[in-house]
């Protein structure tokens, strides 16, 4: 099985409206792979049922050798997620915010402090360890999200718009740990709404409708549309 | 079982850590209690009277003094005319005036009818009423004291006493009340707004997408939340026993099992308001609106369910609230044991079943949605 994720007309209607229109993709192991489409055009819906929280109408997927119909729960222990809204609870402290995630994916408590040594050693966050989430800085409380959702190795990280609102160093900082987290070996699923960052990934599906209406490298993608950017890609397929 | 452990530590962070959770945990039952005792009461002492003796003989007199003497009223002014009487009620300087027609003291003793009149501020009806009841009250027993010495042939003589709480202290009534106010805000408001403030934050997909059940999930929400309640019930018995000495006549354990009961259900609720909302301002509202008002109006906590109109006596049927009011009531006041209020109980529990199973559904139906 060389595939994180395999897709195979995967469908999710609510009532008369179809959301997400039988999609089909892979995603290999190790790849950092781009989820891109203008709001409303059915990624999130996706996303959810690759992560386990909602079950697709018609169509299958596997995600880490399992099927999201029947082993969601399997999956939710071999995925990790990163919100937009880098969800940590800002009234915990770093380390407690560690201690918790560690606990819910069922670490044991060595492993956890272990890991959580190693953890705040390479963010460099030793000296904030116990202070308030709420305290630190953007940039910081995006990395240790993101830290926090490949903490108890998943074979696959997804990350829901995962930049907005930061500055563009601080992004450029954030993908510098994708990168290193792919080179692990964890594959990445990124929705995003820059498009110089869709230029970052491996591979980049971009959605219109409920469809996946180009999947390509992004420098396939922009010999194919005769475009300079991922931007003029993103425009001339909107404009259909 | 680790897992869950670590939810409910988790919990306790965010209740401790903020100051305003806090507050309403622990600051407003006490405060409530201490209010509800001390404040707002149905009895009255030392209302302002004001007398108007036409007579001035020794019987009015002594009238005029047994009135200020029960202590429920205080003499604020004598009057010589009708005119003054009324500037009296028009200034607010009085609450009921006594009116003793000339001749009171020669008249009686003739043998001859006397009427003393009361007059009252009848802007304030509820006043009004126990004003003269007390003022009735104390001039019937004048009358019997001096009848004493010339029996007449006929009189039929009440004697009533209020049963279990002969003194009518307000705050016996208010305590269940209270409780009950307390019980539902700690249980479904703050286990409503606690939820939803997780979706606010968006810590909620998180926690959905690991590998926590969903069961765990709500459980882990409200351990702490039954604790605190459990705990706020016993502070509550504690200050009315100790600081308003409202007795505990039935089993204590009875008790905190039928405060259990309605905790369980409340936090149902609270669970079903959040599967409705998503963010902490509206769960608030709809706990307010719906839980809170009818809790305060239609559970027979401040207005007696029969003396309101029969559509909402009907309505105050499916108030979970009314239920755990008689029997808290009941087992605190008259020390009634189970088989006295199993009515009452089986419906507290039926309702409690049914909320579980409904909000239990309805967080299903949303994640799956």
């Amino acid at each position: 099985m060389n595939y994180a994720i395999q897709a195979e007309n995967l469908t999710k209607r609510f009532g008369n409206f179809t959301a997400v229109n039988a999609i089909n993709f892979t995603v290999k192991k190790g790849e950092i792979f781009g989820f891109l489409g203008a709001n409303g055009a059915g990624k999130t819906t996706a996303m959810r049922m690759l992560t386990g929280l909602s079950k697709p109408s018609g169509g299958k997927a596997e995600v880490a050798g399992y099927d999201v119909r029947t082993q969601a729960e399997e999956i939710k222990r071999h995925i990790g997620y990163m919100s937009q809204k880098f969800s940590l609870y800002e009234d915990l402290t770093v380390g407690e915010n560690i201690w918790f995630f560690g606990n819910i994916y069922g670490l044991s408590r060595a492993m956890i402090k272990a890991k959580t040594e190693k953890l705040l050693d390479e963010l460099q966050l030793k000296e904030v360890k116990k202070q308030l989430v709420a305290s630190l800085p953007l940039g910081w409380k995006q990395r240790l999200a993101f830290a926090l959702a490949s903490f108890h190795d998943p074979e696959i990280v997804f990350l829901d718009e995962p930049t907005g609102g930061v500055d563009p160093i601080t992004r450029r900082e954030f993908w510098e740990m994708i990168y290193a987290a792919a080179d692990r070996g964890i594959t990445i699923f990124v929705t995003t709404h820059y498009m110089d960052e869709a230029e970052y990934c491996d591979r980049v599906s971009i959605m219109v409708d409920g469809n996946i209406s180009a999947l390509d490298t992004p420098a396939g993608l922009k010999a194919n549309f005769l475009a300079s950017s991922m931007d003029e890609v993103f425009v001339k397929l909107a404009r259909g | 079982m680790k897992p869950f452990f670590a939810f409910v530590k988790k919990e306790f962070y965010h209740i401790l850590r903020d100051r305003r959770t806090l507050l309403i945990l622990f600051g407003m039952p006490v405060v409530q209690i201490i209010l509800f005792g001390y404040a707002v009461t149905n009895e009255f002492k030392g209302a302002n009277i004001g007398i108007w003796d036409q007579s001035k003989d020794a019987l009015s007199t002594e009238l005029a003094y047994k009135l200020e003497a029960s202590g429920h009223f205080s003499l604020a002014s004598t009057y010589q005319s009708h005119a003054e009487v009324e500037q009296a009620f028009e200034r607010s300087k009085i609450k009921m005036a006594v009116v003793i027609p000339p001749d009171f003291g020669s008249s009686y003793y003739a043998g001859r009818p006397v009427a003393v009149q009361l007059l009252t501020d009848g802007t304030d009806p509820n006043t009004a009423n126990t004003l003269i009841n007390y003022a009735s009250a104390i001039i019937q027993g004048f009358q019997g004291v001096k009848t004493d010495n010339r029996p007449l042939p006929y009189q039929i003589s009440v004697d009533s006493r209020m049963v279990y709480n002969p003194e009518l202290l307000s705050v016996f009534m208010f305590v269940p009340g209270v409780m009950t106010l307390i019980l539902m805000l700690v249980s479904a408001m703050m286990t409503s707004l606690t939820i939803a403030r997780e979706k606010e934050l968006g810590t909620m997909e998180l926690l959905l997408v690991s590998p926590l059940s969903p069961l765990t999930i709500i459980l882990g929400k409200v351990t702490p939340y039954i604790l605190l309640s459990l705990i706020n019930t016993i502070i509550i018995l504690t200050v009315s026993y100790f600081v308003f000495h409202v007795p505990i006549v039935g089993s204590l354990w009875l008790l905190l099992g039928l405060s259990l009961i309605f905790i369980l259900m409340a936090l149902a609720l609270g669970i079903l308001i959040s599967t409705r909302t998503t963010t902490q301002q509206s769960a608030m509202m709809i706990s307010l609106i719906m839980l809170m008002m009818p809790t305060m109006l239609l559970s027979g906590f401040i207005f007696p369910i029969e003396s309101m109109p029969v559509v909402l006596q009907y309505l105050s049927n499916i108030i979970p609230a009314k239920y755990f009011i008689i029997t808290l009531k009941d087992v605190m006041l008259k020390g009634s044991t189970l088989a006295f209020i199993w009515n009452e109980v089986v419906v507290l529990i039926g309702m409690t079943l049914f909320f579980l199973v409904l909000s239990w559904k309805n967080f299903h139906i949303r994640l799956s949605g």
